[in-house]
């Protein structure tokens, strides 16, 4: 009868702020958003190095980290939090990013492993239907 | 199941066994998700569990309890403690989603390699603790935890499960709750081995102090026999570090106390707990299972719905034909 219980999987998620801006507003809002979508959200609040991030991600064995980046410095701190997510082995978390980010930074962050990038007005339902749709199985 | 899930949770079990956190992550995930490998996996562990101090942390939400895990484990560290810890927050019963914030007040501890922290989803436990949470403690046990401080969901007057669980039970109140008659109530002010104070910064503490400590003499009036653990209240503050060492050490003695006099009878009497609700879960589903599923029982269903039988006899038909087919 093993077979009759259903292997129900949540879609667990870490929203992280790294880096030094104080203004988490957006990251909440997305952070309810997927919570409201039945996800397990994690939220481990502002001021996180790359290392902190990956760290939780391992711990609490994500399939998301969301990214949240209002100060300029992604292009030294996303493509940070992919590299160390690759040395502990966990390659396959989807990473996505969020914020304030120039266009023509995007092609560069995607080739550095971003998944996704969504900028200021991206509606909730199109980052739900991101992760829903991209998530990996994982084993 | 499968040669490869089998030979999946044997390599995890040894990483946990290793004490590796990505196998202790994944383990915990395995326990919350997939009932099919868990039992296998906590069969592989279980030989090695048993050697922990077990602290369960309750009291109302806001009262401070990640906060002051986190000034606990910073304490015990320097001691050279292994610490896992474990915060448990509500599971949306509308969306079914979680928000898990518990971490934000234990950032300082992250990058410390031996320390795990673990966020879980209540997802519907009603007395504030699942049956995975107990297989995640039982995981961390095994991997060498020397500290396991489990955080339950913001309890108000029912979510006692931890006792179930735990050697040491803090209780963490905090000034501005409200009057005594709160305390006088049943549920989480009977469970406290130590009743903690907290916010002592703020508000009048050493009045809810007293009127816990006056509660707590009420009550062991009311024993037959004076109980050899008196309860005890201690006021801490995480801004000021007031009370935070002193509560640590009674931890401690509780902990001595307990595996003096009463630690098997207290182990034996989880076990009787956990056996009965994995017992009274197969049941459940196989019940389900065949009420929805089997021609027969759910004759029985449909005499129901029609006020021919009542659901008393009803049950004890179809429990008649579960012992009877004997497949769980």
């Amino acid at each position: 009868m093993g077979e009759e219980k259903k292997e129900e999987r949540k879609i667990r998620v870490l929203i992280a702020k790294p880096g030094l801006n104080g203004h988490d507003r957006g990251a909440k809002v997305v952070a309810r958003g997927l919570r409201d979508a039945g996800m397990e959200v994690i939220y481990t609040g502002l001021r996180q190095t790359p290392e902190q991030i990956v760290e939780t991600a391992i711990q609490e064995d994500v399939d998301v980290v969301g990214l949240s980046i209002l100060s300029g410095a992604h292009m030294t701190l996303l493509p940070k939090v992919v590299q160390l997510l690759r040395e502990r082995g966990a390659d396959d978390v989807l990473v996505i990013a969020g914020g304030i980010i120039p266009t023509e930074d995007i092609p560069k962050l995607k080739e550095a492993g971003i998944a996704e990038v969504f900028l200021p007005g991206a509606p909730i339902s199109k980052i739900v239907e991101f992760i829903k749709k991209n998530v990996r199985k994982r084993r | 199941m499968a040669e490869g899930d089998i030979e999946f949770v044997e390599r995890i079990a040894e990483g946990v066994l290793r004490g590796d956190v990505r196998s202790i992550a994944r383990a915990i995930s395995i326990v919350e998700n997939e009932p099919r490998l868990a039992p296998l996996l906590i069969s592989k562990i279980f030989p090695y569990t048993g050697r922990a101090h077990i602290v369960g942390v309750t009291g109302p939400p806001g009262s401070g309890k990640s906060s002051l895990i986190a000034k606990l484990a910073k304490i015990w560290r320097k001691d050279g403690k292994k610490i896992g810890i474990i915060a448990v927050d509500p599971t949306s019963p509308f969306t079914g989603g979680a928000l898990l914030g518990d971490r934000i007040r234990m950032q300082e501890l992250t990058g410390d390699k031996d320390v795990y922290i673990r966020s879980m989803a209540s997802r519907g436990s009603l007395d504030g603790l699942s049956r995975a949470t107990r297989d995640a403690i039982k995981i961390l046990d095994a991997a060498g935890k020397d500290i396991i401080i489990v955080e339950t969901v913001g309890a108000g007057q029912a979510e006692v499960g931890i006792v179930k669980v735990a050697h040491t039970v803090l209780v963490v109140l905090c000034p501005g709750l409200g009057d005594e008659i709160q305390f006088l109530k049943a549920g989480i002010m009977e469970i406290g081995d130590i009743f903690v104070v907290n916010k002592a910064d703020i508000g009048d503490a050493d009045r809810v102090v007293l009127e816990i400590e006056n509660i707590l003499e009420m009550a062991s009036e009311f024993l037959p026999q004076k109980p050899a653990w008196a309860p005890l209240v201690i006021k801490t503050s995480v801004i000021t570090n007031e009370g935070i060492e002193k509560l640590v050490r009674s931890i401690e003695e509780h902990y001595a106390y307990i595996r003096g006099t009463s630690e098997g009878e207290f182990v034996r009497d989880k076990i009787i707990e956990e056996l009965v609700d994995i017992i009274g879960e197969n049941v459940r589903e196989y019940a389900r299972h065949l009420i929805t599923k089997d021609s027969m029982c759910n004759e029985i269903l449909e005499r129901v719905l029609k006020k021919d039988i009542d659901p008393y006899t009803a049950a004890r038909k179809i429990l008649a034909e579960m012992l009877k087919r004997r497949e769980f």
